[in-house]
């Protein structure tokens, strides 16, 4: 409302057709999650239903659950216009550390746990120490990593994997909660976890109430909202998604850990982009370098501890994969950084960075994942699978391009 | 004489939302030098981009005659062909190629599809020495001037075989020597024939040069001048609309205690080894001042205003700084900042505001620690003090959830400016804060100057433009080959006081 008062004392030219640009801009944003949810509904269609059955809703989220860790770190990498190509060796590397310290030494599972985590932040500071303070294109020095913590994974493990894992690790990242509570029946759906549909309650009590305060605050200081009835309207849908995801879930087997431990993430990653200084920082480094520096930021910082943080979140996914797999092996997380820098980049990040959002990239990584189990659901072979994924992250990016272009001409 | 090359007749293009072009008529005679006036957002560069072909027939309404015949451009190399050659504010030359490759970029000297160097070189020497550029054709276009770059630029549409050549703010980037050398060759370019029309914000250059003048104001033809006899009022008259008695905001100075020392300070260039940049340079800021740094391009006034800014650019820095009375280390920006100094970019758009983001996380970029608890931005608090600067710096813009990067440079020197009060210096440091802004925004930016020093805090304005620094500023110093060689109070500066201080010492 305020808005538009704004827009008729300034008389900006601009706005005069502004139901169309603001159409274009929402389309843009949101276009990534209407896309995701046409992929969800062909494929729901093409497999009878099979797609959002119980046990294949989680199997979604298990198998995904490492590239959707990666994909966090990555988009903090792309933001602040890098990249990261070595990821997926440090995956490796991790797990081969995880699997020395807690199956060949008998460390604690907590501490081996600690241990491969900050190797993999020694690991993203030999990295960011290359990029930030020597100033070697973040291209190069993470295609050396690539090369070079496969060697090092090849030099812990030899030829052979090692396993298995303690259960802990394998039940983070295999295994589901316990039914404290017991089922409910829930009529024709069946029995259903109590603790899970808690939980789902409560992240919907939590997406309301956040989302309230957030318009509340902005109305009280005069700013631009959405309309009323879109508000409640996204946060039906939004409600309805988490809740039938969980539903399905509490009806399988409960919640998986790894779901429990992505939610933490991407909540605790999205407020740090949003509303922390440093996340605000990597917006302002991607966005224009010299205009950060003058403006007094410490960019070689900023764009050092981005690189410890995506080894972190490597190891952690390393942990994860090698637990799930029950074996670390010298072959393992091949290919893994192409998975999450994709992810980024259907989610809607920008070559050039500055721009892209933590939701975003997990929801480009589903996206793939989607069509990856929707594909394999209705036997499609492996070269067609990577032929959609090739189409579709480019789609995204001429998608991407081509508003960007439209919203250009407008000058 | 009277015959017109080029008939543009009601031409009007529209972009979503915005009428950048409504009506507009120019007549530009053969072999004369026609001038095109009008504030920034007046249409000039989307007109020029409707005669290139940039938009093509059919993109905007009314008829273009070259020659008397009509044309209908599909794209620049049809406007190329038929001798209309644009020269766009920034450059469009490969800098690691030499300037013999840049002449004949896309249009190479090759036989049977190899290139002929020794045809291209010798080509390419013979239109250097046309317009007057002395370097050896296999030189990079990196290792020479700005200024030589743009008589690359002329020279690589005088192989085109260019008959009328647009230039768009040939002079904007060029110091005073180079500007003059240009102009010169734009005449000998007219007496052979060639038809010229030149976009200049630098009224001066435009009364010099131009046999005619056109104003455009709001995507309008204003009117059409000749030159002889014309004064700069006259043409301001005409951009503004409105007759500006007043160039510059009356401003009664309050004078306060000192509050920024800089003693011996000395810069060396951080890419050519052991270059001085700035030697032995001294001088005082005072509470409520504003004090003008005058020098020709490359004397080092930028250089010197960075490297104070905590270290920001160049090497070998040494020197003592004392702000109110204590001596300070400035080691990075951030200290810089937290002293009180702020430093407004000349290049907003490279190195002043980022672009793809809205206005209030620009005005924010810079003091976002103000606005968080705990490391926590609180982003509501945010839109509130952008929006408070929104008003009081009157940037046009509908919210300030705007990007910046579609404002206008005058909106977009208000964010920047905004950005740096928001961080509560008690020094400003504004490098050419009016560049490449229009007319009625630059009066504002001079209000906004005034209300600054008003609040006591000590401006350091560096300009090119003499009358703004003697329009605005208390005192004045002047650099010339990185050296300070004057101090000059406002009732005592004259232009011609200035300049002989800022070239009285031969360069290096």
């Amino acid at each position: 409302m305020s808005l538009d008062l704004d827009v008729a004392k300034t008389s900006i030219p601009e706005s005069g057709t502004g139901g169309g640009r603001r159409f274009s801009i929402n389309l843009r944003q949101s276009g990534i999650y209407i896309a995701f949810a046409a992929i969800v509904l062909l494929f729901t269609i093409l497999t009878g239903g099979d797609m959002l059955a119980p046990q294949n809703i989680s199997n979604i989220i298990v198998q995904n659950s490492y590239i959707l860790i990666l994909a966090i770190g990555m988009i903090l990498v792309i933001i602040a216009g890098h990249i990261d190509l070595s990821v997926g060796s440090i995956v490796a590397a991790s797990g081969a550390v995880a699997a020395v310290l807690m199956v060949n030494h008998d460390i604690p599972w907590p501490l081996a746990v600690l241990i491969t985590l900050l190797v993999g932040a020694a690991i993203g500071a030999w990295q960011g120490y290359w990029v930030a303070y020597f100033g070697i294109p973040a291209f190069i020095v993470t295609l050396a990593g690539m090369l070079l913590f496969r060697a090092v994974t090849y030099n812990i493990l030899g030829n052979r994997g090692i396993g298995p894992f303690p259960d802990e690790v394998r039940t983070l990242s295999n295994g589901f909660t316990d039914g404290y509570l017991g089922n409910i029946g829930l009529g024709a759906l069946g029995g259903a976890d109590l603790v899970s549909l808690l939980v789902g309650v409560a992240a919907v009590a939590g997406i309301v109430v956040t989302q309230w305060r957030s318009r509340a605050g902005r109305v009280k200081y005069g700013q631009a909202v959405e309309p009323f009835p879109l508000f409640v309207a996204k946060i039906v849908v939004a409600g309805f998604v988490v809740m039938f995801v969980v539903v399905q879930l509490a009806r399988f087997r409960n919640l998986p850990w790894v779901l429990v431990l992505l939610a933490a993430l991407v909540l605790g990653y999205s407020l740090l982009t949003n509303r922390a200084v440093f996340g605000r920082q990597i917006y302002a480094v991607g966005g224009n370098l010299q205009a950060a520096t003058l403006s007094g930021v410490k960019v070689k910082s900023v764009v050092f501890w981005i690189f410890v943080n995506m080894g972190v979140l490597s190891a952690l996914a390393g942990i994860i994969f090698a637990g799930r797999l029950n074996q670390a092996n010298p072959t393992g997380g091949d290919q893994f950084e192409l998975d999450a820098i994709a992810a980024a980049f259907i989610g809607g990040a920008a070559v050039q960075g500055g721009v892209g959002k933590v939701v975003g990239a997990i929801t480009g990584g589903l996206i793939m994942g989607v069509i990856n189990n929707g594909m394999s659901l209705i036997g499609a072979p492996s070269e067609q699978v990577m032929l959609v994924k090739g189409a579709v992250l480019l789609a995204a990016v001429a998608f991407d391009v081509w508003t960007k272009r439209r919203a250009g001409a407008s000058r | 004489m009277t015959d017109s090359i080029l008939r543009m007749r009601g031409i009007s293009k529209t972009f979503p939302g915005v009428r950048a072009l409504d009506d507009v008529n120019l007549e530009v005679l053969r072999g004369e030098i026609h001038a095109i006036c009008g504030e920034n957002g007046a249409g000039k560069s989307t007109l020029m981009k409707v005669l290139s072909g940039v938009y093509p027939h059919g993109d905007y309404t009314g008829e273009i005659e070259f020659e008397g015949q009509e044309c209908r451009f599909h794209g620049i190399r049809d406007s190329e062909h038929r001798g209309i050659v644009i020269i766009h504010q920034e450059l469009a030359l490969a800098p690691n190629l030499s300037i013999a490759e840049n002449i004949f970029l896309g249009n190479e000297q090759s036989r049977r599809g190899l290139i002929d160097w020794n045809r291209t070189n010798a080509a390419a020497a013979e239109l250097m020495r046309r317009v007057g550029l002395r370097e050896n054709p296999v030189t990079p276009v990196l290792d020479i001037g700005v200024g030589k770059q743009q008589l690359v630029e002329i020279a690589k549409a005088l192989s085109k075989r260019v008959k009328l050549l647009i230039l768009d703010e040939p002079t904007a980037a060029l110091n005073d020597e180079d500007s003059a050398h240009l102009l010169g060759l734009l005449r000998g370019l007219r007496d052979e024939g060639i038809t010229c029309v030149i976009i200049s914000h630098k009224l001066n250059e435009v009364l010099e040069i131009a046999d005619r003048v056109t104003i455009l104001r709001d995507g309008r033809t204003i009117t059409t001048l000749e030159a002889a006899g014309l004064t700069e009022d006259r043409i301001i008259s005409g951009m503004v609309g409105r007759d500006l008695d007043h160039r510059f905001p009356p401003h009664e100075p309050t004078i306060g205690d000192e509050i920024l020392r800089v003693e011996d300070w000395t810069v060396h260039s951080p890419t050519q080894h052991g270059r001085l940049l700035v030697s032995g340079a001294s001088f005082t800021l005072r509470r409520g001042e504003i004090v003008g740094l005058a020098g020709l391009m490359g004397a080092g006034r930028t250089e010197l205003a960075m490297s104070i800014f905590g270290r920001a650019y160049g090497t070998g820095i040494s020197g003592r700084i004392f702000k109110d009375g204590r001596e300070i280390r400035l080691r990075s920006v951030g200290e810089a900042i937290a002293h009180g100094i702020a430093y407004a970019t000349e290049d907003r758009k490279r190195y002043g505001l980022n672009l793809i983001e809205d206005i209030k996380r620009n005005v924010s970029a810079a003091a976002l620690r103000k606005l968080a608890r705990r490391g926590w931005v609180d982003d509501n608090e945010e839109y509130r003090v952008a929006d408070s600067y929104r008003k009081s710096l009157n940037i046009k813009a509908p919210g300030v959830s705007s990007i910046t990067g579609k404002l206008s440079g005058g909106n977009q020197q208000k964010v920047v400016l905004s950005k740096w009060i928001f961080t509560d210096p008690d020094v400003l440091i504004l490098d050419e804060p009016t560049r490449g802004i229009d007319v009625g925004a630059k009066y504002e930016i001079y209000t906004i100057i005034n209300r600054l020093a008003d609040e006591g805090k000590a401006v350091l304005l560096i300009s090119s433009e003499l009358p703004e620094l003697l329009g605005l500023c208390d005192r004045i110093y002047t650099l010339s080959a990185g050296r300070i060689t004057g101090e000059v109070p406002r009732a005592e500066a004259t232009q011609e006081g200035l300049m002989t201080l800022m070239t009285s010492e031969a360069p290096r």
